[in-house]
């Protein structure tokens, strides 16, 4: 679901979209409709191995290397970690290894995300981050 | 309509005691209905703390000077405190913990590696936290102990045919909650107490979320043991009390070893223990903490724990009442007789969604499995909402729920 020529680029572009919003009802309700976008996941990548800890939701992320490039699919069964989903798909999928692992997570701040979604709220969503990184990094070594 | 017009309970008054209730959340009034996780602190208990800190800390039991005697009478006050909060036989009877967890934890393992053997069996409820669980399959795995699980029927109430029918020559403990924090279940810790009594097994009840709803009358239940935390009844985190039948808390080995905790130590001549209720108190126990909760239950009292049941139950049959007009809602726990704990899920509407956004309109609830995976479970559910009243919550704030929740849903559905 890549438009964005590059993940610095789709950060950008996430952050222009969220301040157009002035209040977090807002932001919360464009994080869910993006999460309804978000591409079919097959049931039978439903299962353990690709299940994402640490979240009040079922979260499952599979992922495939085609040799140049890492494509990420993710599911959950919550709204707003569906939506969240489909903002780390924006940034991160259908990218070489190498451009996530030189891309530091910033939309996480410029989007207000560390502190209205903090890892206490236990929304999956530095879990989820923590997997891209670990699997870009383990491709992009390999 | 709910009506609360006949009650006595000045909520107004009632609310001034207690500074956070005026904060505001995401630029609206806090809405607070967590209590079943964390109460909130009145002034008078906060001030408790300070005064400790500000005129009379000192470690406690053992100094000559005037601030470790004024520690210790205030320490020892509460304890009185509690013996009559729970209706206890003698003060030597209350024994203070870090908390609920904490009393099970001490029970399992200084009576049950003292008393247990392999292939004797505790039952526990399918109601339980998790705390009234695992510390007893600890024991199964370590020492063969095995562990029943009392059923429960479609609302949430204890199956007590089945129960009976669990009981066997090898029973030796039943392992239950007053009420249930999931799902709001009072259970009938009397009748319950009778029948393991009848089997010659012992009772270990945990209180948690009874203590802050219910009149506890440990005699009355004739319970063997019995647990609370102060944190969820008005008092300060870390402090927890175990109450304790003399009899068995006497035989009873210790668990944790240190000061306080001991008559003579010598490496000549085997070490002796002191006497109960100090023999578990090992260390320097939270003094200020526990001074704190003595307030807090006197604040409870000074209102009366039947006129705070009277007004939660006003609250719980409104949100009930609500909530029930909401489509697709369904309200997990509908036991007959509940404390003011209203746990639910919706149709198209993950709870981790609802608890997010319902927070951005200032209305705290929880949300999850509640630490009591297993009832859920036979709930066919994963996670769920719960909101749950204290003294202070009033009609007005069970609408603002009600209506936030709905907006929320809009937005979800």
């Amino acid at each position: 679901m890549t438009s964005s020529p590059s993940p610095q680029a789709a950060q950008e572009e996430l952050a222009d979209e969220f301040a157009m919003f002035d209040n977090w009802m807002d932001r919360y309700q464009y994080i869910i409709d993006m999460g309804r976008q978000l591409p079919e996941f097959p049931e039978e990548w439903k299962v353990d191995e690709l299940k994402i800890k640490g979240c009040q939701s079922n979260v499952w992320m599979h992922h495939h290397f085609d040799g140049e490039r890492l494509h990420f699919s993710a599911i959950s069964d919550a709204a707003i970690v569906s939506g969240l989903i489909a903002v780390l798909m924006r940034i991160y999928d259908g990218r070489q290894p190498t451009e996530i692992t030189a891309t530091a997570p910033r939309f996480l701040e410029d989007l207000g995300l560390d502190k209205h979604l903090s890892p206490t709220r236990s929304n999956g969503l530095h879990a989820m981050l923590g997997r891209i990184y670990d699997i870009a990094e383990e491709e992009a070594a390999a | 309509m709910t009506d609360f017009s006949d009650l006595m309970l000045d909520v107004v008054k009632v609310r001034r005691d207690f500074p956070i209730l005026g904060r505001q959340v995401h630029d609206k009034p806090l809405v607070y209905l967590d209590n079943a996780a964390t109460s909130q602190t009145p002034h008078q208990v906060i001030a408790a703390l300070e005064e400790v800190y500000n005129r009379y800390n000192a470690n406690i039991h053992r100094g000559l000077h005037t601030l470790a005697d004024e520690a210790t009478a205030a320490f020892e006050a509460t304890r009185d405190t509690v013996r009559e909060f729970i209706n206890a036989a003698e003060r030597r009877e209350i024994i203070f913990t870090r908390g609920t967890t904490e009393a099970i934890n001490l029970v399992a393992n200084a009576w049950g590696r003292s008393e247990l053997r392999e292939g004797d069996e505790v039952l526990v409820s399918r109601l339980e936290h998790h705390s009234n669980i695992v510390p007893w399959q600890l024991l199964a795995t370590q020492l063969g102990v095995v562990v029943k699980v009392i059923p429960i029927d479609e609302r949430g109430v204890l199956d007590l045919a089945a129960y009976r029918d669990l009981f066997t020559s090898r029973t030796r403990l039943v392992a239950v909650n007053h009420v249930s924090n999931a799902c709001g279940t009072v259970n009938p810790v009397i009748e319950l107490t009778r029948i393991a009594h009848e089997y010659g097994a012992l009772v270990m009840i945990d209180g948690a979320q009874a203590a802050p709803h219910e009149t506890i009358d440990v005699q009355a239940i004739g319970a063997d043991f019995y647990a609370f935390s102060g944190h969820k009844v008005y008092g300060p985190t870390g402090v927890g009390v175990l109450y304790g039948r003399a009899e068995l808390l006497e035989a009873m080995p210790p668990w944790q070893g240190g000061g306080e905790m001991i008559d003579q130590v010598s490496f000549e001549s085997p070490t002796t223990f002191a006497a109960i209720p100090h023999k578990f108190e090992a260390g320097t126990p939270p003094i200020a903490e526990v001074i704190a909760l003595g307030k807090a239950l006197q604040w409870v009292s000074g209102i009366g724990m039947t006129l705070i049941r009277a007004w939660e139950q006003r609250l719980l049959a409104h949100a009930t009442d609500e909530l029930s007009r909401i489509d697709g809602l369904r309200i997990i726990g509908t036991a007959p007789d509940k404390a003011a704990v209203i746990s639910f899920v919706v149709d198209g509407a993950h709870a981790q969604d609802i608890g997010l956004l319902i927070d951005q309109l200032g209305v705290a609830i929880r949300t999850g499995h509640h630490c009591a995976q297993p009832l859920l479970a036979s709930f066919g559910v994963e996670a769920t909402c719960r909101a749950s009243f204290a003294a202070y919550n009033t009609p007005e704030e069970v609408d603002i729920f009600v209506e936030s929740l709905d907006k929320v849903l809009g937005m979800l559905r």
